[in-house]
């Protein structure tokens, strides 16, 4: 297939029904509206559903619903909406049910505002909702990358029986790139959904889709089993990108989503200085990359995070390298985007020894 | 070779589809493109802009502080962009609602009455396809026949605009060539 | 406009608004403010601001003011109104706000009898996201979310809040006012007044909803609006006082 210039919200949107997946279940919420608008559109022409919900709360206990039936489903929404959905992944999560989740994170906390940020890093990757729970997450970086990861997405929560979640911000559902839809193989290897809730037909098992276990013993053992699969997650599922890491570099900036590629333009202008810094992107940032994380360090004499949040990824990056390097932390939030000369400056100063520049105390 | 463009003016205006067919353009040559809107509150009414990079390699941030071509519709616009112009870019101004221009020296600065144009060939609202046409000839980043092109199969479905679109495109071309 | 807005309330503040042009929650923001000036309320008022186009009130208005989450603003006012029964609460809400995310908030609050006041602005659409479908929105309406119409064997019939919470039998306040003509608008100010009048009284929960325009979505002119809500809204959502705590309903 050709390349299509297609918008990060919409590219997403059409990597779903690649996928295969015919339910959205939503609530409007900027920046990330093109996806319900573009799926009540195209639902339709695939013999598909699309539903607004009246709210983000009944939105997914929907979710619940459909993927308790065995169908394919997903959602999307922005952070005050994906505050309200927690209910609905912490029931999903302990039933252990396959749904896609997307988050294009707008600045917070509260109502915020409607500009890119990366605020709700720990509310994705540390447990959303109530409970001993993940979700798996995936932050892309570029349209391809976010067209690729949604189809991944479906595969991953059906082999695993748990949300995946897209972690974006605002920046990456608004902006065009082009985009390639590739035939994929239908993946084989995802077990039988025998576990749905679709009739206790004669030499089927009864189904019952829960996560009430009033007996602490069963809900101990519930919790250690999605441990397991964290664990198996950890293991397996894995996915990182280093830029510029080949050779020598005494800086190693750490940084997601569309702050990654801001950054990779910030090390080509370095370059042209004769300067060398490498790049450390995780993909999956749960489970998160840790050893391969602090194995690139190591070549590193300092490590610097950086993101549009006042330091969340942070903590991840403390525990990945144990305190074997000194690393420096720039953040900017609230909707502001650093641009790649702004890093540039700040990479100069910790080179310098100095630390980096407070511009938000202004 | 990589262009970096912010083109700027009222919403309204047709800045943000100036920036799509170039991104458009840079595609249909097999280049690496991207394109990322101002969107929020300031949408309605007020100033609106896009920024869209064109390149040989793969593209890192689509936030750029100091583009190396900037095209402003509106006065807001210059004042707010063509400080930013990176030293030796160009500097397009829309000179039909524009009467000043920049005191910049190390920049290569250029005019096109785009409204004047657009209401020459029939109807205001080409201004934008006019400075398109003008900033193809003057920054030759994509051929002049991809942007026409491109401009054909964007208004075939709305073919009361397709001509006067075309001829817009061409007049602005053949000024600034 | 209808009605000449001769001098400014001095609850309303005097600072632009960012509403589109032609767009009645100005005009409604005035109305509630000149009640509040009639009524000698503006020393003990509190508004609540709900997520949606009206998300900036509390900077239009000169009281004190709260902006909710995403349609909580009658819990919200239930708890103000609970903790500090001596203030005069009233919220403002949108029909996505009201009607969608925020249905179990206005249900529980009305049936309550929560001695607060709502005003309902219904323009049929989501206005502040881009003119997504609503719950108000009419059948066969295109919006950026229902492309081929709203298809109310798919989604429904488009919910008549009034009528809703005039089933409850807790005893309440509840009418249906319209921005469609001066004459409507005159009478808006009437209605919106006795439910604030009814609220110091201490009587029983006040709503009202006022039938309202979004020409930036409906892609219409203000005046073509207007006709819209009289022509296609107002057969559908009748005009008139649905329930009142003094027996004197009167529809038509
Ligand atoms: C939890 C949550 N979900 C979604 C949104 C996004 N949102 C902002 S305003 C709005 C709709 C408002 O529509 P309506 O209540 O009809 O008011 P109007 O804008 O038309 O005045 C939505 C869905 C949000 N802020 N919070």
């Amino acid at each position: 297939m050709a390349k299509v210039l297609m918008k990060g919200n919409e590219a997403l949107a059409e990597g779903a029904i690649r996928a295969g997946c015919k339910l959205f279940f939503g609530y409007p919420i900027t920046p990330q509206s093109e996806i319900p608008e573009y799926l009540s559109r195209r639902l339709p022409e695939v013999g598909g559903c699309y539903l607004q919900a009246e709210s983000e709360v009944a939105a997914s206990n929907m979710l619940y619903g459909a993927a308790g039936v065995g169908e394919r489903v997903f959602t999307s929404s922005s952070s005050p909406g994906i505050s309200l959905m927690a209910e609905g992944l912490s029931y999903i999560a302990g039933a252990q049910l396959p749904v896609v989740v997307l988050n294009m994170v707008r600045g917070g906390p509260g109502l915020g505002g409607i500009l890119p940020a990366q605020s709700d890093y720990l509310q994705a990757t540390k447990g959303l909702g109530h409970g001993d729970f993940r979700l798996l997450v995936l932050a892309p970086s570029t349209v391809q990358e976010a067209a690729d990861l949604i189809v991944d997405a479906f595969d991953l929560a059906d082999k695993y029986r748990n949300p995946v979640m897209i972690l974006g911000d605002g920046m990456l559902g608004q902006m065009m790139e082009p985009v390639e839809f590739k035939d994929r193989p239908k993946s084989k290897d995802l077990p039988p959904k025998t576990w749905a809730a679709t009739g206790l037909v004669p030499g089927k098992k009864k189904s019952i889709i829960n996560s009430l276990y009033l007996d602490p013993l069963e809900l101990e053992a519930n919790s250690w089993e999605l441990k397991a699969k964290y664990d198996a997650m950890a293991r397996d599922e894995l996915r990182w990108e280093q830029f510029n890491c080949e050779g020598e570099y005494d800086v190693l900036i750490v940084a997601y989503g569309s702050m990654a590629r801001i950054c990779k333009t910030t090390i080509e202008l370095l370059k042209k200085r004769g300067v060398s810094v490498g790049l450390f992107r995780p993909i999956t940032v749960f489970p998160y990359p840790y050893k391969q994380l602090s194995d690139a360090a190591q070549k590193a004499k300092m490590v610097f995070c950086v993101e549009m949040s006042t330091g969340q990824m942070l903590d991840d990056v403390k525990i990945a390298l144990e305190g074997s390097r000194p690393i420096h932390f720039y953040g900017r939030t609230g909707g502001i985007v650093p641009s790649p000369e702004e890093v540039l400056r700040q990479v100069e100063r910790i080179r310098n020894g100095e630390e980096v520049d407070k511009v938000w105390e202004r | 070779m990589t262009t970096e463009l912010i083109v700027a003016g009222f919403g309204g205006q047709g800045v943000l589809l100036f920036g799509k067919f170039l991104a458009l353009s840079g595609l249909k040559e097999g280049k690496e493109v991207v394109w990322i809107p101002s969107y929020g509150p300031e949408m309605r009414g007020g100033t609106c802009n896009c920024t869209v990079v064109v390149s040989e390699d793969p593209i890192g941030s689509p936030i750029i502080d100091s583009p190396n071509t900037v095209v402003v519709m509106n006065k807001p616009s210059l004042a707010k962009f063509g400080p930013r112009v990176s030293p030796d870019g160009l500097l397009l101004i829309n000179s039909s609602l524009i009467d000043t221009t920049s005191d910049r020296t190390d920049i290569r600065i250029e005019t096109v009455p785009a409204n004047d144009i657009a209401l020459e060939l029939g109807n205001g609202k080409a201004a934008n396809m006019v400075a398109l046409g003008a900033y193809v000839a003057l920054t030759k980043v994509v051929k002049f026949d991809t942007i026409l092109d491109v401009v054909k199969e964007n208004f075939a479905k709305k073919k009361e605009f397709l001509d006067l679109n075309i001829r817009a495109v061409k007049k602005g071309y053949e000024l600034a060539s | 406009m209808g009605k000449v807005v001769f001098k400014r309330p001095k609850s309303l503040a005097d600072v632009p608004t960012h509403y589109c042009p032609g767009c009645p929650h100005g005009i409604v923001h005035r109305i509630i403010a000149q009640c509040i000036d009639d009524l000698g309320i503006q020393q003990r008022t509190v508004g609540i601001a709900p997520v949606g186009c009206s998300v900036l009130a509390y900077n239009y208005f000169n009281c004190d003011f709260f902006e909710a989450s995403h349609g909580r603003a009658p819990a919200v006012a239930t708890g103000a109104k609970r903790a500090r029964p001596d203030l005069i609460i009233f919220a403002y809400q949108g029909d996505g706000d009201l009607a969608s995310i925020g249905t179990a908030e206005i249900v529980h609050a009305c049936n309550r009898g929560e001695k607060i006041t709502v005003i309902f602005i219904n323009n049929t659409v989501y206005g502040m996201t881009g003119g997504q479908m609503a719950p108000t929105t009419m059948p066969g309406q295109v919006t950026t979310t229902t492309p081929y119409g709203r298809d109310v064997n798919s989604i429904g019939w488009p919910i008549r809040v009034c009528e809703l919470l005039s089933s409850l039998k807790t005893e309440a306040f509840i009418a249906r006012v319209s921005m469609h003509s001066a004459r409507e608008i005159v009478n808006a100010e009437k209605v919106i007044k006795k439910a604030f009048e009814l609220q110091i009284a201490n009587r029983c929960f006040t709503f009202v909803e006022v039938l309202s325009s979004c020409s930036t979505n409906w892609g219409m002119t203000p005046v073509e609006a207007q006709k819209w809500i009289e022509k296609e809204m107002v057969p559908y959502y009748p005009l008139g006082v649905f329930k009142s705590p003094n027996g004197d309903e009167s529809k038509n």
